[in-house]
């Protein structure tokens, strides 16, 4: 009865603990700026269904994706045994889905087992990739003690948390041949029964095993489920929607600024009269509020796994750009800015901004626009769209684009081309043969 | 009018056309109370770049050669704003939109055909929600429908048979409008040897000269984004490396030089190689 009240308690606090901060990302996302991203729904849907449960794009690099797939089908399928602990947990019953499910609980039981034996070896090579290979996709500047650590701790918990779901049947599985009280025989146990020979063989040791690895097993679940906030691993809630929120146009097409149409029609027309609107304070951003939701919702989805950065061709050539670190600013900025709500309430500024503090000019006047990054990543987020915004903050609002680009835009504006050549030569090549 | 060349191009294909292109404009066709099929878009590089220059005329002989009725804007075309906007001068971008879509609505265009990768992304893609809508095609594509249709085929010019062949896709073709195999076919039907770099379609390089690049300088770095693409053409060790973007065109030609291979490897653009496949 004490077990099962302990349980509740933690069972209340994890749950809770874990909606206050989803609350303040969501806030955090709310931050950001409106876009509509609510049209041609099922198209949205197919994306999502293809992109996100499908992993498709994660299979342009086929080893890594396999063992990715296999962590998450391990996550998606062991998370119904998480339901069943849950329920045992609150109302101090075992294995209550056995009678329920008869002979498929059996089955089921022992596809976790070989999936969790799959995640274990595959958490192995993860870790041997990122700290014994020197892959140059886990390296860069944006990858600090922090990020390198945080993947490592993934990686170890999720070992952790299979191993113990599998020494926790291999007891339970000695228990049920020796016909224990309280251990009913249910379920099928195809990988920790090749453990149980290394079980001790007294009932009370092994009721200690059992029941200490199941309590392991499911406070490791409520404190990585906590543990998600705080990591790039929220990827596995985030991408769902991210992927459901792609931006459908083609590639190439960025948004036209309404605001700006407003005032060049204006322009041109001086009797076009400027419909009013909630316009934004500034042109481009400056600062993650100045960015769309959209843009903020795909910082926290991103889950740094450089593959943009891989393709990025001034990444490669050594420039200082990196559309994985983009991302990251993003999220260390926007944290922060969520942190200062909390403590000094909405209206304090604290004197920094994305744009300096985080991302410096050379790295955002490095990029060509080539959408390499945004074709790499497997969950359809757009660096692009955060570079672009910085750049039209600092060339619309602080007239400070490179000198050269200034001459281009000088030239485009009174020869209509962005080199010094006249108007009236446009057609000099089509004069003679 | 050479231009409104009979359409007959079984015939045609055999006499090699030594004639002065005449280059029709909108307005003069107005005059004559004529519309054309298309327009050809030529953009800035095509119209002041030398090198770009040949590929224009090239597409203008193509359309010659299969009697499609076309015209230019002539000194009436403007920058579409494309590098104003990705350097983020949206102010510029819609400027300049806003006075092409008066001057291509002022001729009741419809459709247009470019040779410019940029320019067909911002008339196809960005114009539309500022009122500018047009069939907008990108020259690799009208050559595919050509070929498709039968109009051109590779006779009676240079062979390219057995030749090594690379395409390198142009970001705004291929990754940014999903435009792969129309550029393809156009090199297919040369029945050479077409061998794809390590990088290509939506893994395909940069050539460097996107987003505003062309012109600035680069940022520090450890090489050129040029060079590193050369590279990787020259792995392939192909005799023609082909272009369908006149930036593309001068970044890789300018990386071919570095290597002082200007000899042994040349960069055509796609309309060049089907012209001169043809004799045109």
């Amino acid at each position: 009865m004490i077990a099962q009240l302990i349980f509740f308690l933690l069972f209340i606090a994890a749950i809770t603990l874990f909606i206050k901060n989803v609350r303040k990302i969501i806030r955090n996302i709310n931050l950001g700026l409106p876009v509509d991203r609510s049209d041609r729904k099922a198209e949205r849907w197919k994306i999502m269904f293809k992109v996100a449960f499908g992993q498709t794009k994660m299979f342009a690099r086929p080893i890594p994706a396999i063992l990715h797939f296999t962590v998450y089908a391990g996550f998606i399928i062991i998370n119904i045994e998480v339901l069943e602990i849950i329920i045992d947990g609150l109302f101090g019953t075992h294995r209550i889905l056995a009678p329920i499910l008869g002979l498929f609980y059996n089955f089921i039981i022992a596809s976790f087992e070989w999936l969790a034996l799959g995640v274990i070896l595959a958490c192995i090579v993860f870790l041997i990739r990122r700290n014994a290979i020197n892959l140059r996709r886990f390296s860069g500047l944006e990858m600090t003690k922090w990020p390198k650590s945080d993947a490592n701790l993934i990686l170890i918990i999720e070992i952790l948390l299979m191993s113990a779901f599998l020494k926790m049947n291999a007891a339970d599985f000695q228990l049920q041949q020796m016909a224990s009280a309280h251990y009913v025989a249910a379920g099928a146990f195809p990988v920790s029964s090749m453990f149980a020979s290394m079980m001790p063989q007294n009932e009370g040791s092994l009721i200690l095993i059992e029941r200490i690895c199941w309590w392991f097993h499911i406070i490791g679940i409520f404190a990585f489920l906590n543990y998600l906030p705080y990591s790039k691993h929220l990827h596995i809630v985030l991408a769902f929607p991210n992927t459901w929120f792609s931006k459908l146009e083609p590639k190439g097409e960025l948004n036209n600024m309404p605001t700006v149409t407003n005032e060049v029609k204006a322009m041109l027309d001086p009797s076009y009269l400027v419909p009013p609107t909630n316009a934004p304070a500034r042109f481009g951003a400056k600062d993650v509020n100045d960015l769309s939701w959209k843009s903020l919702m795909e910082a926290y989805t991103c889950t740094e796994c450089g593959r943009c950065t891989s393709e990025c061709p001034a990444n490669i050539t050594g420039k200082l750009l990196s559309p994985r670190k983009i991302m990251m600013d993003t999220r260390d900025r926007l944290t922060e800015l969520g942190n200062n709500i909390d403590i000094h309430g909405k209206d304090h500024i604290d004197g920094k901004s994305l744009l300096d503090n985080y991302i410096s000019r050379e790295e955002i006047w490095a990029c060509t626009s080539c959408n390499a990054c945004t074709m790499a990543c497997p969950v359809n987020i757009d660096p692009l769209a955060i570079i672009l915004e910085l750049r039209r903050y600092i060339v619309m609002e602080e007239s400070k684009a490179p000198a050269s680009l200034n001459t281009m835009f000088g030239n485009v504006e009174n020869n209509g081309a962005p080199w010094k050549y006249s108007p009236a030569d446009r057609l000099n090549w089509g004069k003679e043969g | 009018m050479i231009a409104e060349n009979p359409s007959d191009s079984q015939t045609s294909h055999l006499t090699p056309q030594t004639s002065v292109l005449h280059i029709p404009t909108m307005a003069e066709l107005r005059a004559k109370g004529e519309h054309p099929d298309i327009l050809f878009w030529v953009g800035c590089m095509g119209s002041y770049d030398e090198r770009a220059q040949k590929i224009t005329k090239d597409i203008c002989k193509i359309l010659n050669h299969v009697g499609m009725k076309y015209a230019v804007l002539g000194i009436e075309e403007s920058c579409t704003g494309d590098p104003a906007k990705r350097s983020g001068n949206e102010f510029l971008f819609q400027m300049q939109a806003m006075i092409n879509i008066q001057v291509l609505d002022g001729y009741q265009v419809k459709k247009i055909v470019t040779a410019c990768p940029h320019c067909f992304n911002t008339l196809k893609n960005e114009y539309p929600t500022l009122g500018g809508h047009y069939e907008v095609i990108h020259h690799s594509q009208l050559i595919q429908q050509l070929i498709n249709e039968g109009k051109i085929r590779t006779e009676g010019g240079e062979s390219f048979k057995g030749k090594k062949i690379t395409f390198h896709d142009p970001c705004y073709l291929g990754r940014g409008n999903n435009i792969y195999e129309a550029p393809r076919r156009a090199l297919e039907v040369l029945d050479a040897e077409l061998v794809e770099m390590k990088r290509c379609k939506t893994t395909g390089l940069c050539c460097g000269a996107g987003g505003g690049q062309m012109f600035k300088e680069p940022e520090h770095g450890k090489k050129d984004i040029n060079i590193e693409r050369i590279e990787e053409a020259m792995e392939t060790k192909s005799e023609v490396i082909a272009a369908a973007c006149p930036f593309c065109m001068t970044m890789l030609s300018d990386g071919v030089k570095n290597f002082n291979q200007e000899n042994g490897i040349k960069v055509l653009d796609i309309a060049e190689i089907t012209a001169s496949a043809n004799g045109l």
